[in-house]
């Protein structure tokens, strides 16, 4: 049974953690909390379900188009809401985020109405047994594709020109620019991938949980940063920690002290990480921050 | 005399005025974002609504007792969290604010998901308009103090205020503390007015309501949150046809704000940092040519 919470709180936490991806790449670029990044989750969601259930897309053609889309809106709310306040104070970067985010979610209350969609299952409802626990097929495809997607970002993070030219921006930006890169374009792909990533992981809840609903993107929004903060913002091994931890932490807590106190549970456990390590689990030893 | 409906709006403006008076003195003047201002309006519409309910104090009694629990939990928030700079604080208070909201879903003596039902309508317009003034004189009284003056060098620069002497960390308590006891002071006049309370009427929108209220009417002036309190209490009710848009365009508005004029429509100086070079620093030199002048006058005669 323990083991069996343990794998729930596992794959619920891949998917926090996909989401604390995007926060924390961008908060490693432009120090800013891209509040948005909840509602660009829920476009993912909703591009995912549209693209199967309307145009009859085959799903894993519908997964990565509805990254494809996520990232075009990412790059559009970086462009409209946040470049334009670069050079402004902190404070008013973050009441933007915080108005797109609101616009956003509104918007598509307004389009898609309150009433939750039904996400159907891409592959018939297969179940295996193992002695410690019972794993379900979509739960094996939540696991491997965000397993997959990490392996992918640390990669390009750690091996490209790209990935290097987004830490050299993290580190420092005026040298960096000094150095002949450009750090628009570097900031604009930081969007790009965050918020594919945030796409994916609406999709996978989508199949995950069979549901989609406008305002879906709120709460997982919140704990993916609450995530991302635990791990220590700014750090990607810190985000794919945090974010497990924190699924992990959710499962237990409903399963063993009160289901009502669910979402609580993130919230003390940033509140109490924040008090303890306010940078984050992670946060100090490893400079570099994407 | 005035007709319920224009009396039901007027009192709204009044306690909204008062949440963005109190929240305006912890974004605009000391720059601390905080994003949970809603929970300790409902820790004040709470308490002093239970006091109401189970002791009968007087009206004024548990006002002021709903006050000072949400003052308390704002300093018990703000003691481990004020450490904290910037966005790690809006984190901290949205989490605070949600945690505060599950626990009032939850608890047995709040009603739970029910809700509170049966608070005497205690809440009329004169208890309104002078809660209203006595927040704002104390506000202003504060502001303009030397409390006022550390406050605002926290927001300009809180390293150089720290090196000046001022102990940041204490100010911002103290100014979270006492924007808390006039948020739930607001809860307080609202739980006595609506009569029913919910947690759903404190959740993060109400939060950003507020936010966008201290926003629109100019971040560190006091008829700032004065205007944007009517605007955003009036005009929803006006548009009451279009009401699913209000919130989408609480989103434009917000970021319209920040890139057309982010010191809002009362605001004399930006946000953040604006201040440094325009006013203040005109401020200082005229200081300055007025005390040479007397100088030099004195030294005539």
């Amino acid at each position: 049974m323990f083991v069996q919470q343990l794998m729930n709180g596992l794959i619920l936490g891949s998917t926090y953690a996909l989401i604390a991806l995007g926060y924390t790449m961008v908060y490693g670029i432009i120090e800013l909390i891209n509040f948005a990044h909840g509602e660009i989750y829920m476009f993912g969601a909703f591009v995912g379900l549209i693209l199967v259930t309307v145009l009859k897309v085959p799903f894993f053609l519908a997964f990565l188009l509805a990254m494809a889309a996520s990232a075009l809106l990412g790059i559009t709310i970086e462009y409209l809401a946040y470049r334009p306040l670069r050079r402004s104070s902190r404070l008013a970067a973050l009441i933007s985020a915080i108005g797109a985010s609101i616009f956003l979610s509104n918007l598509a209350l307004l389009i898609m109405g309150s009433t939750p969609y039904n996400f159907p299952t891409p592959f018939e409802a297969k179940v295996y047994e193992t002695p410690f626990f019972i794993i379900s097929r979509v739960e094996i495809l939540v696991l491997l594709s965000s397993l997959l997607l990490m392996i992918a970002l640390t990669l390009i993070v750690q091996k490209t020109k790209i990935g290097k030219a987004m830490r050299a921006v993290a580190q420092d930006k005026d040298t960096a620019s000094l150095m002949g890169i450009n750090i628009n374009k570097i900031v604009t792909i930081t969007f790009a991938i965050g918020s594919a990533l945030g796409g994916a992981a609406g999709v996978m809840v989508g199949i995950y949980f069979r549901t989609v609903t406008p305002t879906m993107g709120l709460m997982p929004g919140l704990k993916g940063f609450v995530a991302a903060v635990v791990g220590g913002i700014g750090n990607i091994p810190g985000a794919m920690l945090g974010g497990i931890l924190l699924g992990i932490a959710e499962v237990l807590g409903a399963a063993y002290i009160s289901s009502q106190y669910r979402d609580a549970v993130a919230f003390a456990l940033l509140i109490l990480v924040l008090l303890l390590k306010p940078s984050g689990l992670l946060g100090k030893p490893v400079q570099e921050k994407v | 005399m005035i007709s319920p409906y224009y009396l039901q709006l007027i009192i709204l403006v009044g306690i909204n005025t008062i949440m963005a008076l109190s929240l305006n003195l912890i974004i605009g003047y000391t720059g601390q974002l905080s994003i949970g201002h809603a929970a300790f309006m409902s820790l004040g519409a709470y308490c002093s609504a239970l006091l109401t309910l189970h002791f009968n104090l007087p009206f004024i009694v548990s006002l002021l007792g709903g006050a000072l629990f949400a003052a308390f939990f704002g300093i018990l928030i703000g003691i481990p969290t004020l450490k904290l700079k910037g966005d790690y604080l809006a984190i901290a208070t949205l989490g605070f604010g949600e945690i505060v909201r599950i626990v009032c879903l939850n608890l047995e003596i709040t009603g739970g998901a029910v809700g509170l039902r049966g608070i005497p309508k205690k809440t009329t317009l004169l208890w309104v308009v002078l809660a209203v003034l006595i927040t704002a004189f104390i506000l202003n009284r504060i502001i303009k103090s030397r409390i006022g003056r550390a406050l605002i060098a926290i927001r300009e620069d809180e390293t150089a205020a720290d090196a000046m002497g001022i102990n940041s960390t204490y100010y911002k308590i103290l100014c979270f503390g006492v924007g808390a006891f006039f948020a739930g002071l607001g809860g307080g006049l609202f739980a006595h007015y609506m009569r029913f309370l919910h947690p759903k009427s404190f959740d993060f929108m109400k939060s950003i309501e507020q936010l966008c209220m201290v926003v629109l009417g100019g971040l560190g002036n006091m008829w700032g949150s004065f205007v944007g309190a009517t605007i955003l209490t009036v005009v929803p009710e006006m548009l009451r046809s279009v009401a699913d848009l209000r919130l989408l365009i609480y989103g434009a508005v917000l970021i319209l704000m920040m890139r057309v004029r982010p010191q809002g429509i009362l605001g004399e100086s930006p946000a953040n940092g604006g201040f440094k070079n325009n006013s203040y620093s005109q401020w200082i030199q005229t200081r300055l040519k007025k005390s040479l002048r007397k100088r030099s006058g004195s030294d005539k005669t």
